[in-house]
């Protein structure tokens, strides 16, 4: 029976999607020469901008001013162009540079702290106030430990990251780089540059880096 | 009020979705999910706020003393029917692309001598704002299993769907999100939740077909203005300001991707 239920919604899925698919028409494509359409040239969507948006508690309109990297990494067509190469090889070099290793020499914090700033999806909102510790998002886009099934899937699975790629001082260099500034190593990643924007501080980032790659870390059992 | 009643046996079900062993199979939590999902359509809460919209609709109202009933929301003076599965588009009055809150804000204006500052910068809880909210659940019903048919024939409302598209892209804030980061892949989630691919007329439709909506969680209606906000917030960017052609044209890019797309509104949200 259950299995005949699951068919019937198979097809019936599947008959709706045909369905939908056929109905609807190809959104209008992007010019393939990197412009935004003739009326959305940067005077007019300046305007646009500058005018739609108000300050509202700790964020201010100064954060819709792009840093190189970020107008870079806003026009889809034109991100892998090769009139960008040059571009894009310098601005990974300024993101690489940005990184700050730890000051006192120690790498991995304490794992169960990391698990709490995983967990966290609070701060740097308008809601959010001004000195409040900032959570890592981490779960929103990553699976990390077994336990927790509520995880996003933009980011790959970091379950048993430290098993899987031991903890060498390569390894460690590397995951710590990641979480201070991954457009360092992939230049539009989509996770948020979570040291370089001071997001996160150096002990936090020691925490995450203990759930991580700490063998008594859930993420390693 | 029902509401509350309506609400209190949605969390009994969201307890039992949710009330897996950590041990459990991810398929059971799906199927959770699913289950919690099922549920929600029973008894859709916006209804009353649809009922309430209704009646400020024809409510006389603002020092003319005057109704909204003859708002043109652009199939001409009082027409309702359908005319929410057009907007945004291009008015000849005001020589703007409106959407439907902000062709609201200048019916309010016109035909009621209300002065709408106060409500632009009220927050959306806000009482001064409860009214557009109402009025946008029972306009958007009124559009209830119509098509989508979104004209971008005007210059300015190809313009207005290309200035949204840039928006979409465009990265900014502590964050470096935009709201492609999250919006801008087919088939990915954000936590449990998943996140339409905006891009495309399956994944705006999906959006766009289902605001304003009752969201469960919150026990509010939101209008489309609303839920922009809010994601706009979680993007760690400053506010968009209510009615502007930022907002206006974040909805003409949903609104025009998801035409021929069928209306479910007013929707009901986790």
């Amino acid at each position: 029976m259950m299995t005949f239920k699951k068919k019937t919604t198979v097809v019936l899925s599947l008959l709706a999607a045909m369905t939908a698919g056929s109905v609807l028409a190809a959104p209008p494509a992007l010019p393939k020469d990197g412009s935004w359409g003739s009326g959305a040239g940067d005077a007019n969507f300046d305007t646009m901008m500058q005018s739609g948006f108000q300050s509202k508690g700790i964020a201010t309109t100064e954060r819709l001013k792009q840093d190189p990297t970020q107008k870079l990494c806003s026009n889809p067509t034109t991100i892998y162009s090769a009139k960008n190469t040059a571009l894009r090889e310098k601005l990974q070099g300024e993101n690489e540079a940005s990184i700050k290793y730890p000051s006192n020499g120690n790498w991995l914090g304490n794992w169960k702290n990391g698990e709490k700033i995983a967990q966290s999806g609070k701060g740097l909102t308008w809601s959010d106030k001004a000195g409040e510790a900032n959570g890592g998002n981490c779960y929103n886009c990553h699976q990390i430990t077994k336990e927790e099934l509520a995880y996003g899937t933009i980011g790959p699975s970091l379950y048993n990251y430290g098993k899987l790629r031991g903890n060498s001082e390569e390894t460690i260099r590397y995951t710590w780089g990641k979480i201070f500034n991954a457009k360092a190593t992939n230049i539009c990643s989509l996770m948020p540059r979570a040291g370089a924007m001071g997001v996160l501080n150096e002990d936090q980032i020691r925490d995450l880096m203990a759930l991580l790659l700490d063998p008594e870390s859930p993420v390693n059992k | 009020m029902r509401a509350p009643h309506i609400k209190a046996s949605l969390f009994v079900v969201i307890a039992l979705a949710f009330s897996v062993s950590s041990q459990a199979q991810q398929d059971s939590t799906s199927a959770g999910i699913e289950a919690y999902r099922e549920a929600l359509q029973d008894g859709n809460p916006a209804d009353l706020y649809v009922d309430s919209g209704a009646e400020i609709w024809k409510k006389k109202a603002g020092p003319k003393e005057a109704s909204l009933e003859k708002c043109d929301l652009g199939l001409g003076p009082g027409k309702v029917k359908g005319a929410y599965a057009q907007l945004p588009r291009y008015f000849k009055d005001t020589n703007k692309v409106q959407d439907l809150e902000s062709r609201l804000l200048t019916c309010m204006e016109k035909l009621q001598g209300v002065d709408t500052t106060e409500i632009v910068k009220a927050a959306f809880s806000s009482p001064k704002k409860a009214d557009l909210v109402a009025l946008s659940a029972y306009i958007s019903a009124e559009s209830k299993g119509m098509k989508v048919k979104v004209s971008l024939a005007h210059p300015k409302e190809r313009q207005m769907y290309d200035l949204g598209r840039r928006l979409f892209y465009y990265e900014a804030g502590p964050y470096d999100f935009a709201c492609a980061t999250c919006h801008g892949q087919d088939g990915k989630r954000i936590r449990l939740q998943d996140l339409p691919y905006i891009p495309s007329a399956e994944g705006a439709a999906k959006g766009w077909t289902t605001w304003p909506a009752y969201r469960v969680s919150s026990g509010q209606m939101w209008s489309m203005q609303w839920r922009i906000n809010d994601c706009f917030r979680q993007q760690r960017f400053p506010e968009p300001i209510y009615a502007s052609d930022v907002t206006v044209a974040i909805s003409s890019f949903m609104a025009g991707n998801s035409n021929g797309s069928v209306m479910q509104t007013p929707g009901i949200k986790r």
